[in-house]
């Protein structure tokens, strides 16, 4: 890449910093320039987040539809899976998947419903009932 | 910012780990690093599609080597002692940094991204493998030099410790590292050597590692699936999966071109010390296969952005790495006999 091709489109990195990169003058001759974004990854970059909606909105209904708990909805919110949630919890995978039913989420105590809702920065009525406010 | 306890002159990097490495061994002494000789001392340059592994439910591809390689092995090529520790507890994790930052002694911590109050909420996954510089310390306000920002951030310590705490794959354990205090600078030999063993070790990882799906191979692999993917997984997670493969390829600390612009770099830097003018041609080489590179992503988004959708698109798109693949073959071929010669 030549130093005059270095894009200069909008990126939510160049917001906070501009990136550097390595770019080469008419002789070959490697220096560094920077550059605020590129619309190639910054649309990479919504393709995940759209994917990472989607999975919400999934979650959301399923909620809403009574077959999964308020736990899926907030897990797939904070981007995490069942490994990441597991050891931020520390309760094993197969505990999570349990809590992640209805059923299974009727069951926990205050102390885990607590534990759920201080990672998820919500209070332990906003974890029961998470989309209250907005219906 | 005004620093009380060092001297610490901050260094904006492409990449993270080679920042890092670069600027804490500048600041103990080592003048002579820049940041692409630590990346091809440290053999940084790979390329893996790890088969049956998903990440964030997409191809897990890196164009680099495992993090904290690049810092272990430019200090082992240099001759400097490395300290690297994890904690069980938060407070001796801080406590320990604390005597070392309020001492002067600016030090290196692995943390995730996730919770990294400053970076922006688009780029907040729960990535792990993120490194910065503590620095300074003042009241309860640490001052970061992380290699992608332009100056120094601060942080207070329930954040820093909440990045050095994060959990996940990779996850750091409160990891800090650094080296000696007061450094030798290399000879010119030293140099030399260290330049001829990374090259070397780069060489064997992209032409001789086992399997079919990592090094120059990797690349054909990776190719030849992504001719697959239409009608494998359908359009859209065959747009997601591509969207992936550019993120790792140019996202921060790439240095655009999956790192091959650095490696360009690094072959230019490493001209004074072995003195072999072919390393200019294999320079271009690199460079040219970072175009390449960019090219393809730029093929790419034409299909995740929805203007191409064709079979003919995306075998288009698997050809354009089955082609990168042959050159860095060749090119890396060039390196291996070139450094067979050397002394």
């Amino acid at each position: 890449m030549k130093k005059e091709e270095i894009p200069q489109d909008n990126g939510a990195l160049g917001k906070i910093a501009r990136e550097v990169t390595y770019v080469v003058d008419e002789n070959g001759n490697y220096s560094t320039g920077q550059s605020t974004g590129w619309d190639v990854k910054t649309e990479a970059l919504n393709v995940a987040w759209h994917d990472v909606e989607a999975k919400i909105e999934a979650a959301k209904q399923q909620v809403l539809a009574g077959t999964a708990s308020p736990i899926l909805y907030f897990m797939e919110k904070w981007i995490m899976d069942l490994n990441i949630l597991a050891s931020y919890t520390g309760y094993w995978k197969w505990t999570i998947k349990k809590h992640l039913k209805p059923s299974g989420f009727q069951k926990l105590s205050e102390d885990k419903l607590k534990k759920y809702a201080a990672l998820f920065e919500v209070s332990v009525a906003e974890l029961k009932n998470p989309f209250k406010q907005s219906e | 910012m005004e620093l009380q306890h060092t001297n610490f002159k901050h260094l904006q990097a492409a990449h993270c780990e080679n920042g890092v490495t670069t600027a804490l061994l500048r600041h103990y002494g080592i003048t002579k690093i820049t940041e692409p000789l630590a990346f091809g001392i440290g053999s940084g340059l790979f390329y893996i599609q790890l088969p049956f592994m998903k990440v964030n439910g997409g191809p897990a591809i890196s164009f680099r080597t495992m993090p904290g390689l690049i810092f272990k092995r430019t200090c082992t090529a240099l001759g400097v002692p490395v300290t690297r520790k994890k904690f069980r507890s938060h407070e001796k994790a801080m406590q320990e940094l604390d005597e070392r930052v309020l001492a002067g002694k600016p030090t290196a911590c692995q943390v995730g991204v996730f919770y990294l109050t400053y970076f922006p909420k688009e780029y907040r996954f729960h990535f792990n493998a993120h490194n910065l510089i503590v620095v300074d310390k003042k009241g309860d306000d640490y001052y970061i030099s992380d290699p992608i920002m332009e100056g120094l951030v601060t942080m207070n310590s329930y954040e820093l410790e909440r990045v050095r705490f994060a959990k996940g794959a990779f996850a750091p354990r409160g990891q800090m590292y650094y080296p000696g205090d007061h450094l030798k600078e290399p000879t010119d030999e030293q140099m030399k050597q260290g330049i001829i063993k990374g090259i070397k070790r780069n060489c064997r990882d992209m032409l001789h590692i086992p399997g079919s799906f990592g090094g120059v191979s990797g690349i054909a692999y990776t190719g030849r699936q992504i001719k697959k993917w239409k009608t494998k997984l359908g359009d859209e997670k065959a747009r997601s999966y591509l969207a992936q493969l550019v993120r790792m390829q140019e996202e921060i600390g790439t240095g655009g071109g999956g790192f091959r612009f650095i490696y360009g770099a690094f072959l230019q830097q490493a001209h004074p010390y072995l003195k072999a003018d072919e390393l200019f041609d294999l320079s271009r080489q690199f460079t040219a296969a970072g175009d390449k590179w960019r090219d393809a992503a730029i093929q790419a988004s034409g299909i995740y952005k929805g203007r191409l959708n064709t079979q003919a698109d995306y075998d288009n798109m698997g050809d354009r790495l089955i082609e990168i693949s042959a050159l860095e073959k060749q090119a890396f071929q060039q390196l291996k006999a070139l450094m067979g010669k050397m002394k």
